[in-house]
């Protein structure tokens, strides 16, 4: 900190001096003073979690380039598990930094506490104000107002092993559009034998359920919660279809075992391995898994019980907190990270998810149509919204995973209307 | 040491003075050398107790700043947290059994390093000591890497004699893994303890003893035992606080799982703090457990420690 003074003082000094330069050289010194006087030097910090680490560093270092001094961006990276308690030491202390990021699915309760300020008419005056992913933008907005604008995005989509899709002689360009074709295909490569397993699910992990899960009831046209996230409708027939479905897959044997026990933090091994037919994971995965003689991945969207697609829409969202004294500065690197400029080279180029959907199709898209697909899926993709969302379906000890467990590993989908209304208690236990 | 001056005080006037000025200088000095570790004591320990006793009493949640007083519904909140209930069940199942478990084993390995060769001692003393140079979690997680069945040796082991064990995926195996790393982890430990009491018994009284006509296992129970008694005390309320406080082994190697059925009650409050972002209840929930360590600790002071006095 006192460093970071310091070398601004010297900055400062360093200016004054060439200002007396060009002042004593006189030739152009006109246009130095206009230059000079136009906004003084803004040092904004910024924080983020550790999960978006590599593109909010990229963003960061290419705007601090780009604005050479005239504003500087201090990005702080956060480990995941700590960020909470961070950002609340630092509410409480009015010491929140000037662009506060946020896991999408906190966006209601940041919104909520007021750590961001209003940003609706910014947002609104944007050209491209309807093409950002209305699934953060809707996460983002309290009672009418915008506070946030999406960051980095993470989409749930079907991944499946091309190899063992040739191998059970299915067809490697055909994934399934149904749930019930998942099971079916599933259940063919399952009977491969030989270590080779159907489909493999962290089925120990409720945040990673929920974004492999629920895509398939929104498809169906159904709902997890209702509008403002303080009651459960998991106990609906699409609900009940798509986790029947699941139950049926793990009753005959096409879910790995070690599904039930899989905690979230090895989900992509088997997948990776070449031991599972299909996997359900983010976008980010297909940057990080390798292809190899026993792994030649194929993404589709995810579909529900009878057809239709949806996605979750995950990621962070980043907003100008309400303490900030640089609002003006801090929108400016907001509506950069928005632009074409940006979306494009650093976004697109860098494999990540563009956050505007008029991009989802790009020169650097272009080159594989799985990335072409995800970009595409933002679309008609959701994110839940509710206050409680963490603490309701994140929690390991919680009634959400209590729920999926119980209908998928246990007595089956019979279950559902009791375990909802547990999970309905912990939504409305904040309101 | 004040009375013994007081009484040599009374020996004459004058001397009296001085020996009072000693003792008041003693005295200060005593507080002076005390001083470092008291402050540490008062601000590491004091200080907190004091906070978390205070945050107890509010509504606290993790993010946003509103704290009225709000006691007693923190403490009300507990009982109905059926989790917590469930915790306090399964917590004092797993310590009688890690008690059970690690006081035999390790005093069995005592013995065993006592009576081995005296070439073979140095060995086995630090074999068996070694593991506890590793971190819990590290070890906890060192299990969970063994134990799991796609990255661990263990499984495949098993499956060439056909056999396939779910180590973490049941409620009776998930406890029994972590016993198992948990006893790896210090039975050294507290082998070294009980050696160090074993050490102390004269040879003589062995000898003693088979004069008498006593038998090994008689000698075990009529003088090991009963010379042992305050390493073994001192052996068990380490074990017994230890488990009431079980955190990092089940949090790492079953996250509480299946099923919450190895939920233990610092994974309630450590999941209230930081997965329900209630800290009230959380503080609440740590002084009842607080206050539950010390009246079982001084139970057991009471049984274990002042036998010892009478025996001595």
């Amino acid at each position: 900190m006192i460093q970071r003074r310091i070398l601004s003082g010297a900055a400062g000094v360093g200016v004054l001096a060439m200002a007396l330069v060009g002042c004593a050289g006189g030739g152009s010194g006109a246009g130095s003073t206009t230059n000079g006087g136009a906004a003084e030097p803004v040092t904004l910090t910024m924080w983020t979690r550790s999960v978006t680490a590599v593109q909010s560093q990229a963003l960061v270092d290419a705007f601090n380039t780009e604005q050479n001094g005239k504003i500087k961006i201090d990005l702080t990276v956060v480990p995941f598990a700590e960020y909470l308690q961070k950002v609340s030491a630092a509410a409480s202390g009015h010491n929140l930094p000037d662009l506060l990021a946020a896991n999408v699915i906190d966006g209601p309760n940041y919104s909520k506490l007021g750590l961001w300020s209003d940003i609706t008419a910014r947002v609104a005056a944007l050209p491209f104000a309807d093409t950002l992913a209305p699934a953060h933008i809707a996460a983002a907005t309290t009672g009418g107002s915008v506070f946030a604008v999406p960051h980095v995005l993470d989409a749930s989509s079907l991944y499946y092993n091309k190899i063992l899709f040739e191998k059970a002689g299915l067809d490697p360009e055909a994934p399934p559009t149904t749930l019930q074709e998942v099971a079916d295909d599933a259940a063919a490569i399952a009977a491969l034998g030989n270590g080779i397993g159907g489909l493999y699910l962290p089925g120990d992990c409720g945040g990673c359920l929920a974004f492999t899960l629920f895509p398939s009831i929104w498809a169906a046209g159904g709902t997890v919660m209702n509008q403002d996230g303080t009651k459960a409708t998991l106990d609906s027939t699409a609900a009940a279809d798509v986790l029947g479905i699941y139950h049926s897959m793990w009753a005959n044997g096409s879910m790995i075992p070690e599904s039930r026990n899989e905690a979230g933090a090895t989900q992509n091994a088997a997948f990776e391995a070449g031991t599972a037919g299909f996997a359900l994971l983010g976008s980010k995965a297909l940057g990080t898994l390798k292809e190899n003689d026993k792994l030649k991945i194929g993404v589709a969207p995810i579909p529900g019980p009878d057809g239709g697609t949806s996605t979750f829409v995950g990621g962070d969202v980043l907003g100008i907190s309400s303490s900030s004294k640089h609002a003006d500065a801090a929108w400016t690197f907001l509506e950069w990270s928005l632009g074409d400029a940006a979306q494009l080279d650093i976004y697109a180029k860098g494999g990540f998810i563009p956050v505007r959907t008029d991009l989802a199709e790009n020169t650097y898209a272009a080159a594989d149509p799985r990335v072409v697909l995800i970009n595409s899926l933002v679309k008609g993709g959701q994110t839940p919204y509710s206050p409680r969302f963490f603490q309701t379906f994140n929690d390991a000890q919680g009634p959400f995973l209590a729920l999926v467990r119980e209908a998928i590993f246990g007595s089956g989908v019979d279950s559902l209307p009791k375990a909802n209304d547990a999970v309905t208690a912990s939504l409305e236990a904040g309101a | 040491m004040a009375r013994a001056l007081a009484a040599h005080a009374g020996t004459g006037p004058r001397l009296s003075d001085v020996s009072k000025a000693r003792s008041r200088r003693t005295s200060r000095r005593a507080w002076l050398y005390a001083a470092p570790a008291a402050t540490v004591l008062v601000g590491m320990f004091v200080v907190p107790l004091g906070l978390a006793v205070w945050m107890s009493f509010h509504k606290w949640p993790l993010l946003g700043d509103s704290q009225p007083f709000n006691f007693p519904a923190n403490y009300t909140a507990i009982s109905d947290d059926r989790l917590f209930t469930a915790a306090v069940g399964f917590t004092v199942k797993y310590t009688a059994i890690i008690t059970v478990v690690l006081l035999t084993l390790s005093f069995g390995l005592a013995v065993l390093v006592q009576e081995s060769k005296r070439r073979v001692t140095g060995v086995l003393r630090t074999v068996f000591f070694l593991p506890v140079v590793t971190g819990l979690t590290t070890a906890a997680l060192l299990f969970l890497g063994l134990l799991s069945p796609s990255a661990g040796p263990l499984d495949d082991l098993l499956a060439h004699f056909g056999a396939k064990v779910d180590w973490l995926g049941q409620p009776t195996t998930a406890l029994i893994s972590t016993v198992v790393m948990m006893t790896w982890r210090f039975a050294g430990f507290y082998m070294i303890i009980l050696l160090a009491g074993l050490q102390a018994i004269p040879r003589e009284l062995y000898e003693a003893a088979s004069i008498d006509g006593a038998n090994r296992w008689r000698a075990l129970w009529s003088v090991t035992l009963p010379l042992m008694r305050s390493n073994l005390a001192l052996c068990t309320v380490l074990i017994v606080t230890g488990g009431m406080v079980a955190f990092e082994q089940f949090y790492v190697m079953t996250r509480g799982g299946p099923d919450n059925s190895t939920v233990t009650m610092v994974m309630t409050i450590f999941r209230q703090a930081f997965s329900q972002f209630n800290l009230g209840v959380a503080a609440a929930m740590s002084v009842v457990v607080l206050l539950g360590l010390v009246v079982l600790n001084v139970v057991q002071m009471r049984l274990l420690g002042d036998t010892d006095e009478v025996a001595r």
